[in-house]
């Protein structure tokens, strides 16, 4: 399968990424020559194979349902979520306006 | 005694324990080459000697009170830019997260501190850690402090961890934190010299690691040599609560265990390594690491992992379709870059600020991830990707049936120079060729290096072990290490 302009500027706009039209033009053949290059994975017969999961086999864990049972990942931590925020605002995160 | 700075781990925890430096003597003399340094070979993104300064003065006074020493006493080491570092800079060497300070520390990078580390910087990296050849950073590329003869051309440290590759072999640090998710410990190890261990898939936490492809992320310790490498991984590894894919043992006592007595071991030399146009000199120091480790004492066999020469494009696949998961927590909201063009909505700040905030590469992969998890050709990517991944695994389970370690060469060439790749994607993924299988299968795997080429550039050799078994891996690379005598180091030029 290989992509045109149009489908490269779909992906972008998925992705949120911004692209110029001299950009996509150049994206077009990298990703093509990227895509085309993955491809050979189709001529392996994984008839009855399980896609892979865990590299290891572990079980996910549950922690017991406690409020600020970790101090560093508990609550009442504002003021450090928001520090690095580029637009903080009475102890919110600012955006632009979404709605007119 | 010559110079400080020319001793690694052991000797300068061992060297301040006895008394024979000081920690701070040791810090400062770091230091100053970090600073003589920075201008030509960029290893670091951020210098931080008081840091430095801080944890060896703490440790002086430790011992002055006769008060028990953590096992990296008096070590100053690099820290990657990609462990997150309470009040000090964090970036990934992105643009997007330039000026991130986070309000947190890594685990890793916390039990390292514990353990009696000093921090003499951030270390430069391929931006997120995708790349080779550390090409890719926002704040330029890190330099080799290896040349050609010729002395002309600068040539790659490596990626994705080439600042701490290079910070080690121009003695600016004696150890430093990597990360590896297809190779970039164990390639830039291999490029310069120098020795790195990317321990088994959940052996050291992720937490406060910036994300790459989680499912392949894992930190491990560069030095520069075996024992050094053990030492840091055990301060670094352990059980997390707060990685829910972290590994719930007990850290072994690695470098207590070490012994490079291979007898009764047996190693296996993959068939499918041998890629056609190999340069004969990566073939001859295979050989050589052969030879070593029979005289080691090991029985060698030749196995066979079928799949081999699907991990590259199974990799190449799986870990940008992670990196574009991952990567969409970057939207000039909660932290990092915004970019808010006039009059802009939501979306388009979004966009603007990722346009602004990640490279070319960065770009290129988070679209081939968002093109291969998209409705329509996720079965025939992604899940296909995933399965060939079983496959890869399966491959090295049943050669694990016949022999304890694999040893192949870790990269197919030498150091190349900077610019010789950089227009070429598929050509730079290449040089991942031999190093990305092991990560695939979330096994343990160091390079070692063996010798140089008719350059006089250093030349690696891997060692992949089974799950959980570093403690194999570190001792065949013992094994090779006290045969191959490799005592060289890049002239000073800078």
């Amino acid at each position: 399968m290989s992509v045109d302009t149009a489908t490269v500027a779909k992906i972008a706009s998925l992705a949120r990424i911004k692209v110029s039209e001299p950009e996509l033009e150049a994206m077009v053949p990298e990703l093509n020559g990227i895509l085309a290059w993955v491809e050979q994975l189709g001529e392996v017969d994984v008839s009855g194979v399980e896609p892979m999961t865990a590299v290891i086999p572990n079980t996910l864990r549950l922690r017991d349902d406690v409020i600020d049972a970790d101090p560093l990942t508990g609550g009442d931590k504002r003021d450090a979520v928001l520090a690095n925020a580029p637009a903080a605002e009475h102890g919110f995160f600012g955006v632009p306006k979404v709605i007119e | 005694m010559s110079d400080i700075t020319d001793l690694g781990v052991a000797a300068l925890r061992d060297g301040v324990a006895a008394g024979q430096f000081s920690a701070v003597e040791v810090a400062e003399a770091f230091n100053a080459n970090v600073a003589a340094a920075q201008d030509a070979l960029n290893a670091f993104i951020v210098v931080t000697p008081e840091k430095a300064v801080e944890a060896a003065r703490a440790v002086d006074a430790k011992r002055a009170a006769g008060e028990a020493l953590g096992a990296m006493a008096g070590v100053p080491i690099g820290m990657k830019d990609l462990f997150a570092t309470f009040g000090v800079q964090t970036t990934a060497a992105s643009h997007m997260l330039e000026g991130f300070v986070p309000q947190y520390e890594s685990t890793v990078s916390q039990k390292l501190w514990d353990a009696g580390a000093g921090m003499l910087g951030k270390l430069n990296l391929d931006q997120f850690a995708m790349g080779s050849s550390n090409e890719t950073s926002h704040f330029g590329n890190v330099i080799s402090p290896w040349r050609r003869p010729d002395g002309k051309a600068q040539l790659t440290p490596g990626g994705s961890s080439g600042g701490s590759s290079a910070a080690i072999a121009a003695r600016l640090a004696p150890a430093a934190t990597g990360t590896d998710t297809g190779g970039s410990i164990r390639q830039p190890a291999a490029f310069t010299g120098t020795t790195g261990i990317k321990p088994t898939y959940g052996r050291c936490s992720r937490w406060g690691v910036v994300a790459f492809a989680s499912s392949l992320d894992q930190p491990g310790s560069m030095g520069r040599d075996v024992t050094d490498c053990a030492i840091m991984l055990e301060a670094m590894a352990g059980f997390d609560p707060k990685d829910s894919t972290s590994l719930d043992l007990p850290v072994p006592a690695w470098t207590a265990s070490l012994s490079a007595d291979m007898k009764g071991k047996k190693v296996g030399i993959p068939r499918e390594y041998r890629a056609d146009g190999m340069p004969a000199e990566i073939d001859a120091v295979w050989e050589q690491g052969i030879a070593w480790l029979k005289d080691a004492g090991a029985e060698v066999v030749e196995v066979s992992l079928p799949h081999t020469k699907y991990a590259l494009p199974t990799y190449y696949i799986i870990a940008p379709a992670e990196a574009s998961s991952n990567l969409a927590r970057y939207d000039g909201v909660r932290y990092g870059l915004r970019d808010l063009p006039d009059g802009a909505g939501l979306q388009d700040m979004y966009a603007a600020t990722r346009a602004a905030g990640f490279g070319p590469e960065v770009k290129r992969r988070i679209l081939i991830g968002t093109y291969v998890l998209s409705a329509g050709f996720y079965d025939a990517y992604y899940t296909q990707a995933q399965k060939v991944r079983t496959l890869i695994s399966q491959d090295f389970a049943r050669a694990f049936e016949q022999v304890d370690v694999l040893l192949t060469p870790t990269a197919p060439s030498a150091a190349f120079a900077l610019g010789e790749n950089v227009d070429d994607p598929l050509a730079m993924y290449l040089n991942d060729v031999f190093t990305v299988p092991a990560s695939l299968a979330g096994l343990p795997a160091m390079s070692v290096p063996a010798g140089l080429d008719a350059q006089g550039l250093p030349l690696g050799l891997q060692i992949i072990g089974r799950p959980l078994d570093e403690q194999g891996v570190l001792n065949a690379g013992l094994a090779i290490e006290s045969r191959a005598g490799f005592t060289a180091k890049p002239g000073k030029w800078w």
